[in-house]
């Protein structure tokens, strides 16, 4: 009755078969073959891209930065092998429309030769500042999908007065379980990233959340963890989608973030394990974020696993390491099945946001045989954010765009349970997305059509001016003739008086 | 192989669940009570029962037909035979043949289809079809067969039981009487008192069913167990039963309290009429109820309090079809004045304010 | 009896209201349409001429008269569409618009002559360029009005479609299995 009391009502969710009993027991891979070429995109994260600042033809070590951090939100891109540079150019991005991106192709010698920046005696003798800066400058960002430039929050945690920071090992997505080895296996380099990151936020206390669907890695953090009473390790109920952070803050913390503030407004901010394990390795071991562990699973996998793959590797190389069944693949996704988007082919690089690849079977899919909406109001009931899918989706179907926006489309995090529990399998969560895009779409052209306005506006003006500057001219040239002439006239008729006279 | 290349967003896995799985779970949840009702009642019931469920069928596929539609896959769904066999089982069981045909035509056509097809009606096709035929033939409609199980001496046979259904039923007082509700009714207005009007009553048969009455609604111990086998599926919640029979449940006892000669007790309310059924199977319909838990709440509150003033103070003794018609009616109201509060927003949808601390 | 005053009632009530009628038509009378400038706030105003009337005031006018549907406009799209709809009551047929084609002016630099006769005629000044220098379009500005187009001697300038980057990608509508637009019929 207590707990009852004591953690807030966790509102919505589902409870998907979790489906990773088997990974979750085997190491994580780390002898991945080295591939022969990396695609290294120069936008992996959120904010501008990042800016080469090497040339076709350059020999690079591994880990040495490839592209500067451009804007105050951006990350740099370190090579993830050492090798030689073969070409900066356009190529398939790892996105479901697999439209063409900047990429750094580099061509691996084989060698994989670490270039590390100077590692301090004590990083805790380090000025936060200078945490701030050594994270930023490992392109470290949000590995649990959102790909936030960790050094920016680290920073907006300075400056909010963070009290607690929560590190989010819920790892809620089914399928997934990179987070949950890693936990196990590197417990102890996770909680020193923590200590790291509470230092460079300057705050005092951590909570590393857990689902308690994974007993090992809770009890291999918290016994990581008993020497720093800083750090509290706690279990969380398993459902999806407990990894939301604005779930998990609210459930931590119990405050709840308003609409349109960031976390650390209420002073709460949220890191991925993922992201402490990089910190940790970029202060006190000097090695930029170039790799990282990867599920690969789903029913067309023969082999699957955690393995740790550097960035840039091809899907297509990972799957032949997993053994990949592609005749059996009904569908490919990157990231988790219920958040995590498709992709056309597997000729596309790994990024940081990579979570997982999935190679699903089509017994695995959600059938897309749509029906008409019954009304069940089970979208309603799952909806963590407190929406009514089913009334935004028959708005959106029939056009009325602004009736969703005031239904709450801005306010969904396409979460996906609202599609997973429909049993019309009505794609509602890609309602969603084409709404928003096409909300986004519509300011455009109508901010569009106002700057044409203005500009046709300026030009008329203009041409009013030229027209009137021009009439003037012509008048003064006219008068000026007049006068000309009125002067010859006179000039002619005085002429004749004198020689009259 | 990947057979579509097109962008699919997430949720990529889900539920197995679909349209026409629910709609069989409800089905098969409502079987024992219809195969009781079936054997009490005996030919003339299966005669109907079958009638009522075809004619659905056929104007189904007639409407989706004109529409130019594949007929198949949508009479797959079940949803009208579905709708036909709710509608079947609040009919009296010896109705003559054109009753069932007339009500599937009121039920598919009107009550459904009109509205554009499966969920897009305001009100449930079976209480609709079923209040019309109330109003249009009320003697069809009140005339109760007596018990008359299948294989009984006294039973019609399955001659017999056509003649009933299809050409008429002759010798009516012989073989028919009134329902515990409509006895009392009648009797109230003879100034008779509940203790004298309750004499020769059973409670213990009408809970299980050996009474006069809609085909299917009598037995509450099976429409009941049907019910609670289904919220354990997970295909109904529990807001509305329990909050209609709850409401139903309080009044009745608040007022026989007060006064037990004039106000039937809550127990005969629950296992009379087609109060449990409705409560599980009727008001539940997805379609016509509103979307949240707490709307819910109301709405079974509502249908409740709505069936206890019909059935105390109304002309009809059984209200439960215009209670659930009315609240049908004020559904887009709840749903309106109802919603979830957003995460992160009060309940005006106006951002939280950043607390201080 | 009753039939007498039920007439001389309704009688008294219709002259009495007519009375009122008239009033009001004469005094409370509305000078000129004043959602024929607000429509024409709406509408792009380019004058392309892409509706067939020879610019957005006529067609403005044409709206307002009920001799153009809603979805006369082409570059305005469906959103406009839906806003002069509501506007102006009319019943829309959506499917009747194609999204049009996005599309932008671009010089090809092999053929350019530096004539500056495009920048004098673009409506928007999205063409840049100097005499006897190669002349190029500012993509945001463009409206894709054609005008460039028909003046340039060497047909250097083209329309070309929008081309589809990660920034302007967006999720299409989902499509439904079952038949959804018939079902829009029998509504």
């Amino acid at each position: 009755m207590m707990s009852l009391f004591k953690n807030p009502r966790i509102r919505g969710g589902v409870h998907p078969e979790a489906r990773k009993e088997n990974l979750s027991d085997e190491k994580i891979v780390t002898q991945f073959p080295l591939p022969k070429t990396l695609y290294i995109p120069l936008q992996q994260h959120v904010g501008k891209p990042a800016e080469p600042l090497i040339r076709v033809g350059d020999k690079v070590l591994k880990g040495q930065l490839l592209a500067y951090s451009q804007g105050l939100v951006s990350a740099p891109v370190h090579a993830p092998s050492s090798g030689i540079i073969l070409d900066v150019n356009d190529y398939p991005a790892p996105h479901p429309s697999a439209l063409p991106i900047r990429m750094i192709v580099l061509e691996t010698d084989g060698l994989d030769e670490w270039f590390t920046s100077p590692v301090p005696e004590d990083p805790f003798q380090l000025t936060p500042e200078d945490i701030s800066l050594r994270v930023g400058a490992a392109g470290i960002v949000g590995l649990g999908g959102a790909t936030f430039p960790t050094a920016v929050k680290l920073n907006m945690g300075r400056e909010n007065q963070i009290d607690t920071l929560i590190i989010n090992g819920s790892e809620c997505e089914p399928y997934l379980s990179c987070d949950d080895r890693l936990m196990q296996e590197r417990a102890e380099q996770i909680i020193d990233g923590v200590r790291l990151m509470l230092h460079g936020m300057e705050s005092d206390h951590a909570v590393v959340a857990i689902e308690d669907n994974k007993p090992q890695a809770f009890y291999a953090m918290q016994s990581a963890a008993k020497p720093y009473p800083l750090i509290e390790v706690r279990q969380i109920p398993t459902q999806y989608p407990m990894g939301w952070d604005r779930q998990l803050i609210k459930y931590v913390t119990g405050k709840e973030v308003p609409v349109g503030c960031r976390s650390s407004e209420i002073g709460v901010t949220i890191h991925n394990v993922g992201t402490a394990h990089a910190v940790h390795k970029a202060i006190r071991h000097g090695q930029a974020l170039v790799s990282r562990v990867v599920t690969i699973s789903g029913g067309a996998v023969g082999r699957p696993m955690n393995v740790e793959v550097p960035l840039g590797t091809l899907i297509s190389e990972v799957f032949n390491f997993c053994a990949v069944d592609l005749e059996q693949t009904a569908r490919i996704v990157m990231g988790g099945p219920m958040m995590g988007d498709s992709l056309p082919h597997t000729g596309l690089p790994t990024v940081k946001a990579t979570s997982g690849l999935l190679a699903l079977t089509q017994h695995e899919l959600k059938s897309s045989d749509v029906q008409p909406c019954i009304r069940c109001a089970g979208c309603v009931s799952v909806c963590p954010a407190g929406l009514r899918p089913l009334d935004m989706a028959n708005n959106i179907r029939v056009n009325q765009l602004d009736a969703a926006v005031d239904l709450g489309l801005k306010d969904c995090i396409s979460c996906g349970c609202c599609s997973y529990i429909c049993p019309s399998n009505i794609p509602l969560v890609q309602y969603f997305k084409y709404a928003s895009g096409e909300v986004i779409a519509r300011q455009q052209a109508q901010h569009k059509s106002e700057q044409t306005k203005r500009l046709m506006d300026d030009r008329n003006a203009r041409m009013e001016r030229i027209a009137k500057q021009q009439e003037e001219d012509e008048k003064a040239r006219i008068a000026a003739k007049a006068e000309r002439e009125r002067l010859k006239a006179e000039q002619a008729a005085q002429a004749e008086q004198e020689s009259l006279a | 192989m990947i057979v579509n290349m097109r962008p699919k967003s997430g949720a990529h896995i889900g539920v197995k669940a679909n349209v026409s799985f629910i709609m069989w779970q409800v089905m098969l949840a409502l079987i024992p009570a219809t195969v009781f009702g079936l054997w009490l009642f005996g030919w003339p019931a299966i005669n109907l029962f079958i009638v009522t469920l075809l004619s659905g069928l056929l104007f189904e596929a007639v409407c989706i037909r004109l529409q130019g539609r594949a007929v198949k896959p949508v009479l797959m769904d079940g949803s009208a035979l579905l709708s036909a066999w709710l509608l079947a089982l609040t009919l009296p069981p010896w109705a003559p043949w054109w009753i069932g045909v007339v009500g599937s035509a009121l039920a598919i056509i009107l009550g459904k289809q009109v509205y554009g097809g499966l969920g897009q009606n305001l009100f449930n096709p079976a209480m609709l079809a079923r209040v019309a035929l109330l109003i249009s033939f009320p003697i069809e409609m009140t005339t109760w067969a007596n018990v008359s199980p299948l294989f009984f001496s006294q039973s019609p046979g399955l001659i017999e039981s056509w003649h009933i259904t299809f050409s008429g039923l002759e010798n009516i007082d012989a073989k028919t009487g009134a329902t515990v509700l409509g006895m009392i009714k009648t009797e109230f207005s003879q100034h008779h008192v509940l203790s004298e009007i309750l004499q020769d009553y059973s409670g213990f048969g009408n809970f299980i069913g050996w009474a006069r009455g809609s085909l299917g609604e009598t037995s509450v111990l099976l429409i009941g167990l049907g019910g609670l086998w289904l919220m354990r599926q997970g295909i109904i919640q529990w807001h509305i039963p329990f909050s209609l029979l709850g409401s139903v449940v309080i009044l009745a006892s608040i007022f026989h309290l007060i006064d037990d000669q004039h106000f039937i007790s809550p127990l005969l309310h629950l296992s009379s009429g087609g109060l449990v059924l409705v409560a599980f199977f009727i008001a539940t319909d997805y379609v016509t109820s509103p979307n949240t838990q707490a709307g819910q709440i109301v709405f079974g509150m509502g249908c409740g309090v709505l069936i206890f003033v019909i059935r105390t103070w109304g002309a009809y003794p059984e209200g439960s079809g215009f209670a659930v018609l009315l609240m049908n009616s004020a559904t887009p109201l709840i749903d309106y004045y109802i919603k979830p509060r957003i995460y992160g927003r009060d309940r005006q949808g106006k951002p939280l304010e950043i607390p201080k601390s | 009896m009753y039939v007498l005053s039920a007439i001389v009632c309704l009688t008294i009530l219709g002259l009495v209201l007519g009375l009122l009628l008239g009033i009001a038509a004469k005094y409370l009378k509305v000078e000129s349409s004043p959602i024929l400038d607000e429509i024409e706030a709406l509408l792009p105003g380019s004058q392309c001429g892409q509706c067939g009337f020879p610019g957005c005031r006529p067609a403005a006018e044409a709206l307002v008269d009920g001799l153009a549907p809603a979805t006369m406009c082409p570059p305005g799209g469906s959103a406009l569409a839906e806003q002069l709809a509501a506007m102006l009551g009319l019943d829309l047929d959506l499917s009747a618009v194609k999204e049009p084609e996005l599309l932008v002016a671009k010089v090809s630099e092999d053929t350019c002559t530096g004539c500056t006769r495009c920048f004098k005629v673009c409506p928007t000044d999205a063409i840049v360029g100097a005499p006897k220098q190669i002349h190029a379009v500012v993509a945001d500005a463009c409206i894709a009005c054609k005008k460039c187009v028909e003046v340039c001697p060497t047909e250097c300038l083209q329309m070309h479609p929008v081309e589809v980057t990660l920034r302007n990608w967006r999720w299409t509508k989902p499509t439904l299995s079952f038949d959804e637009s018939k079902l829009g019929q029998a509504l």
